[in-house]
């Protein structure tokens, strides 16, 4: 690897690319306006008061300079993205495309509902094949994204236990240890009291000390299934059924829905509400973290409370209902402006009808293959937590690093200088430094046989004291370690100008 | 008097009627960087058990508990602007807040130093 | 199946090196009762061709806003985005990654992020300002939410005039959360008495500007006195175009500034995806939801971008977190930021100003309408309008006609006794003949 410096600071193809705010400047502008109309002004006194100090770059630049950006991030179109819970599978351009035609992408919300019946038929639709994949008779199409649809669902439990009289009575939110930090969030924003709930030796639910700790006080159990470590919890039917005896409701966390559907519906499980990431099992765009969506699908019990708005076939076609008072049901109330990510439903609509009920049936069939194979081919060198298959995902922890000198975060690190983006890091929280694999079923058999063989070589180079490739680690990404205490002990969250710098200090 | 401490890796050191508590530098070990500390308001009465100061790292956020009852008599401000006190000099500077007891006797459920290195040594 | 790249012989081939029977082998877990041997009831696998004829068909059946004089506001705006900003978004690296937890090959989307950051916190003049939220109702919520953290109160005042979504968002976190609220009857004009509603638990108060009635309003006299009574400022801007132009909430004592930021490069998509703006006073950061980016340096001393203060959020403190959000807006913040990049101060504020004139010259034409009377006295880029009947039907009756002529009130509040108000917004969107057309069609379904 050459080591030579270069005048600009770029390395070929790698070019270092400042902030709009260093580049750009209060003159230029991108974009060609229209004329003013001389009209008299009636901003009254609201009108500001100097200028706004941006800068702008003209087109060329512009584009210069995001296209730099982009040229510093790692993305599933490039290479394998093997983050656990996080199911970075490819994204369909035709779902692009079609979000993207006027018809759904140029209509306004407020428009009357009669120029708009193909867009309340899209919804319809999307809901149809939530509801029959999922085996759930309702679904809340409108929150925003996954920690949005655990609010959603938590909010029908809430609403259906206070219908009951018994919100006074039920104040405790049972979660696994190996919950995601949105559950606990969820439940305490709710006002609910959280309680944990250990994992047995297999990796799943402890029955016996989830019996325990029921009683009339318990609102609902928030579960994950396949639980966050990659595994079913067998024993779900039994949790349902001893929850819903002591009068509690079963949220079911269904970020992990991609491992079983088409195969598995929750409605069997006796789940009462679970969220839907459209961003994980239905291919729409991660983005950089949003804008995500997560339908929730309801049970005949918490059916009647699901929130505004909502699609019913009307006597002269869809009907979007928005208020409360002309609603046969007893909404919970409303979770967003509007009527949620009509962008993420066109895309995942898609995606569905792309692959049927015959290819996603075949989606978690090759997902949860393609993680049983590398669970199988690396648990040999490195170490698992858990016996038997798993779903989705495959899990390891750092048992097999002890005396090596590294850790599960320069390990990370040194597969990015492999080409690799990190799995999942110390996550679930239940398992010592704990690595969690998940491929997708949108990777090719040639591209495990290399990851693969890039963990083992890294595993190799980390027993016999390679140490160095580690802690240094990543050497030849764009940045190297970036140095997180400084950002924390001293936030800049803004740019600011040479000058007010000075002046603040 | 001698330190004593608490499970929650606390130790608290009496002068007077005026009781000095920190974080062990065992637990600022395992924080890692401390990027920064919310300690109690004087005044505050706080009872053994409460959440009584924050400390904050990069990657994990911890309550400090009152390890007893009492009356906060003064935050450490210098860790408001100095943070990183806290893994420099965890049994000393590093302070988070002093507090006047209400019952002398709760300090005697603690642990002495030679008890608390064998929980410890115990939980590596 | 054109996503999947296994092939049958792989998965012979990776079923014995696993040492699975079948692929079944690996769904011993799931109970005998939930296992389902054949496929659900929906159609089969279909090429792209299909799929694109039937989602075209629906497409086909609604009324786009490019197509026909269209004045619809109230929260979502017809707007022009640059080609430029839809490439972008496009790009692979930023389209197709996650969430920046790994900066050294996240730069890209972490250094957008402080841009965006930046460029927000300029627009309203907060010193910082998070890398965005689901939408501007939810932002809303969250800053009622953080006020009464903050205060260690309960309680909030909201305007009578802001966005009935909003107020319904607000409503509903705060009944379930236990949280109590206080808000005037809804008047598209007029003095409102906030101050009055304040009592010792109250922590916040939520005003909207320009106001869901289009009404523009300086609220630094209000910040002062509410907050004299140990109360912070929040103020929601649901069309951020307006923030070229007015007096920024900022420079009026505002202590978190909420919005919808979708006017600047997103599209009107129905509803949705949008993306929240969200901004606050310094000494607040610590209390803020949601996702920051801050500027450090990596190993060799370069500047780079992490994300920061993650300790406030869900994946850390759990059940003591400042909200449950996990998911941001991040590909809408790249398009806000692209878009703002190519406005540039100078562009926002003509762009302000088209806006602002053409819907002063809207408020010219149906204002002399017969029967039409305009209500808002000082506005931005949309206002209000009393009508001679029900301003729904009217809606429903231009619509016939081929214009989309505004927002009747009672779609969004049917109980506030406003049956005749109109909220129309005209945009740089628009152009003179729209206008006339409008008020064309206006008066030949009035007469």
């Amino acid at each position: 690897m050459s080591e030579k410096q270069t005048f600009t600071g770029n390395r070929g193809l790698q070019l270092e690319e400042a902030l709009i705010f260093e580049i750009g400047s209060f003159e230029n502008c991108g974009v060609d306006l229209e004329d003013v109309p001389q009209v008299e002004s009636r901003l009254g006194d609201c009108a500001a008061q100097g200028d706004i100090d941006l800068p702008g770059l003209s087109e060329p630049e512009a584009m210069r300079h995001f296209v730099r950006l982009s040229q510093k991030n790692h993305a599933i179109d490039a290479g394998l993205y093997p983050l656990g819970s996080c199911t970075m599978k490819h994204n369909p351009r035709l779902n692009e495309k079609m979000a993207r035609l006027p018809g759904f992408a140029d209509i306004h919300p407020l428009q009357p509902q009669s120029t708009v019946q193909g867009a309340l038929e899209l919804m319809d639709s999307l809901a149809h094949w939530l509801k029959t994949l999922t085996g759930m008779p309702e679904v809340a199409l409108s929150p925003k994204a996954g920690a949005h649809g655990e609010l959603c669902g938590m909010m029908a439990i809430r609403a259906a236990i206070e219908a009951k009289g018994e919100l006074a009575a039920r104040t405790r939110v049972l979660v696994p240890e190996s919950a995601h930090g949105t559950n606990p969030a969820t439940a305490a924003l709710l006002g609910f009291k959280v309680d944990g709930i250990p994992a047995d030796a297999s990796g799943r639910v402890d029955l016996a000390a989830f019996k325990e700790k029921l009683g009339d006080d318990v609102a609902a159990i928030m579960l994950t299934n396949p639980n966050t470590c990659g595994l079913f919890e067998r024993d779900i039917i039994e949790i349902a059924d001893a929850l819903h005896e002591a009068g509690g409701y079963f949220y079911c966390d269904g970020a992990n829905f991609n491992a079983i559907v088409g195969r598995v519906r929750p409605g069997d499980l006796g789940v009462d509400a679970m969220h839907i990431n459209l961003h994980k099992t239905f291919s729409t765009p991660h983005g950089g973290g949003g804008p995500g969506s997560g339908p929730t699908v309801l049970s005949e019990r918490l059916a009647p409370f699901a929130p505004l708005p909502y699609v019913e076939k009307g006597e002269d076609g869809l009907r979007l209902v928005e208020n409360n008072g002309d609603a046969a049901h007893n909404p919970f109330g409303r979770m967003v402006a509007f009527h949620g990510q009509m962008g993420m439903y066109v895309r995942a609509l898609s995606y569905m009808m792309s692959h049927g009920a015959d290819g996603l049936r075949q989606v978690a069939e090759d997902a949860v293959l393609n993680a049983n194979y590398i669970l199988a081919s690396l648990k040999d060198v490195m170490s698992a937590p858990f016996e038997g298959p798993c779903m989705h995902e495959a899990l390891f922890d750092d048992g097999w690093m002890k005396d090596t000198g590294i850790d599960t975060l320069d390990f990370a690190k040194a597969m990015i200088d492999e080409g690799y983006h990190p799995m999942t890091m110390y996550f679930p929280l239940v398992v010592h430094g704990a690595m969690l694999i998940e491929p997708t079923e949108t990777e090719s058999k040639a591209a495990l046989d290399l990851f693969i063989a890039t963990m083992r070589d890294l595993v190799r180079g980390a027993k016999e004291g390679e140490v160095e490739r580690f802690k240094n680690a990543p050497e030849l990404a764009p940045r190297r370690r970036l140095d997180e205490t400084l950002a924390a002990r001293s936030p800049v969250l803004r740019w600011q100008s040479p000058e007010a710098k000075q002046a603040a200090e | 008097m001698s330190k004593k401490f608490t499970k929650d890796h606390e130790w608290i050191s009496l002068e007077g009627d005026v009781a000095t508590v920190g974080i062990t530098d065992y637990a600022q070990a395992q924080l890692g960087d401390v990027v920064f500390v919310e300690v109690p308001e004087a005044g505050r009465q706080v009872a053994k058990g409460d959440d009584a100061a924050v400390v904050e790292s990069v990657k994990a956020a911890s309550e400090v508990y009152a390890p007893v009852s009492g009356e906060v008599v003064e935050g450490n401000d210098a860790l408001e602007g100095n943070p990183a006190l806290v893994n420099e000099d965890a049994d000393d500077s590093g302070w988070f807040f002093k507090m006047k007891l209400a019952d002398q006797g709760e300090l005697d459920g603690l642990m002495d130093e030679a008890a608390y290195t064998a929980y410890v040594k115990e939980l590596d | 199946m054109r996503y999947l790249p296994l092939t049958n012989a792989d998965r012979q081939a990776m079923l014995a090196n696993i040492g699975a029977a079948d692929i079944d082998a690996l769904f011993v877990d799931v109970p005998d009762a939930a296992r389902r041997d054949g496929t659900v009831d929906l159609p089969r696998h279909q090429g792209e061709m299909q799929v694109e004829r039937q989602l075209s068909a629906m497409a086909g059946k609604n009324m786009t806003a490019s197509t026909v004089p269209f004045f619809c506001g109230a929260g979502a705006y017809k707007h022009h985005v640059p080609a430029t900003v839809d490439h972008i978004i496009q790009r692979s690296e930023f389209l197709t990654s996650y969430t920046p937890y790994q900066p050294e090959i996240t730069q890209g989307t972490l250094q957008y992020l402080f841009e965006f950051q930046t460029q927000v916190s300029e627009l309203t003049g907060m010193p910082v300002a998070n890398a965005s939220m689901y939408d501007g109702s939810t932002a809303t919520a969250e800053a009622v939410l953080m006020a009464h953290r903050v205060t260690r109160k309960s309680r909030a005042v909201l305007s009578g005039r802001l966005h009935p979504h909003y107020t319904a968002v607000i409503e509903n976190l705060s009944e379930m959360g236990g949280f109590a609220l206080a808000q005037p009857d809804m008047a598209p004009q007029g003095a409102e008495d906030l101050l009055a509603l304040i009592d010792d638990d109250t922590s916040c108060v939520v005003v909207q500007n320009p106001d869901f009635f289009g009404n523009v309003t300086d609220f630094t006299t209000l910040a002062a006195a509410v907050q004299a009574k140990g109360c912070l400022l929040i103020v929601a801007v649901p069309e951020v175009v307006s923030l070229g132009l007015l007096k920024r909430p900022g420079d009026m004592g505002a202590d978190i500034v909420t919005g919808e930021g979708q006017s600047i490069g997103g599209g009107l998509n129905f509803g949705g995806p949008y993306v929240g703006l969200f901004a606050a006073r310094d000494k607040y950061i610590r209390q803020m939801p949601g996702r920051l980016c801050g500027e450090t340096v990596d190993a060799d001393g370069q500047r780079g971008f992490v994300l920061t203060l993650s300790t406030r959020e869900q994946h850390i403190r759990r059940d003591k977190a400042t909200s449950n959000i996990c998911t941001n807006s991040g590909l809408c913040s790249l398009a806000f930021t692209a878009h703002m990049t190519l406005l540039g101060g100078k562009g926002m504020r003509q762009l302000a100003e088209l806006n602002h004139a053409r819907a002063v010259q809207l408020a010219d034409a149906l204002g002399a309408v017969k029967g039409v009377e305009v209500l808002t006295p000082a506005f931005f880029n949309e206002f209000s309008v009393k009508l001679p009947a029900n301003a729904a039907q009217i809606v429903d009756a231009l619509a016939d006609k081929g214009v989309l002529g505004g927002v009747p009130v009672s779609r969004l509040a049917p109980h506030a006794g406003l049956d005749d108000v109109l909220v129309v917004a005209a945009t740089e969107a628009n152009t003179e003949n729209d206008v006339a057309a409008f008020a064309a069609a206006l008066t030949e379904v009035l007469s």
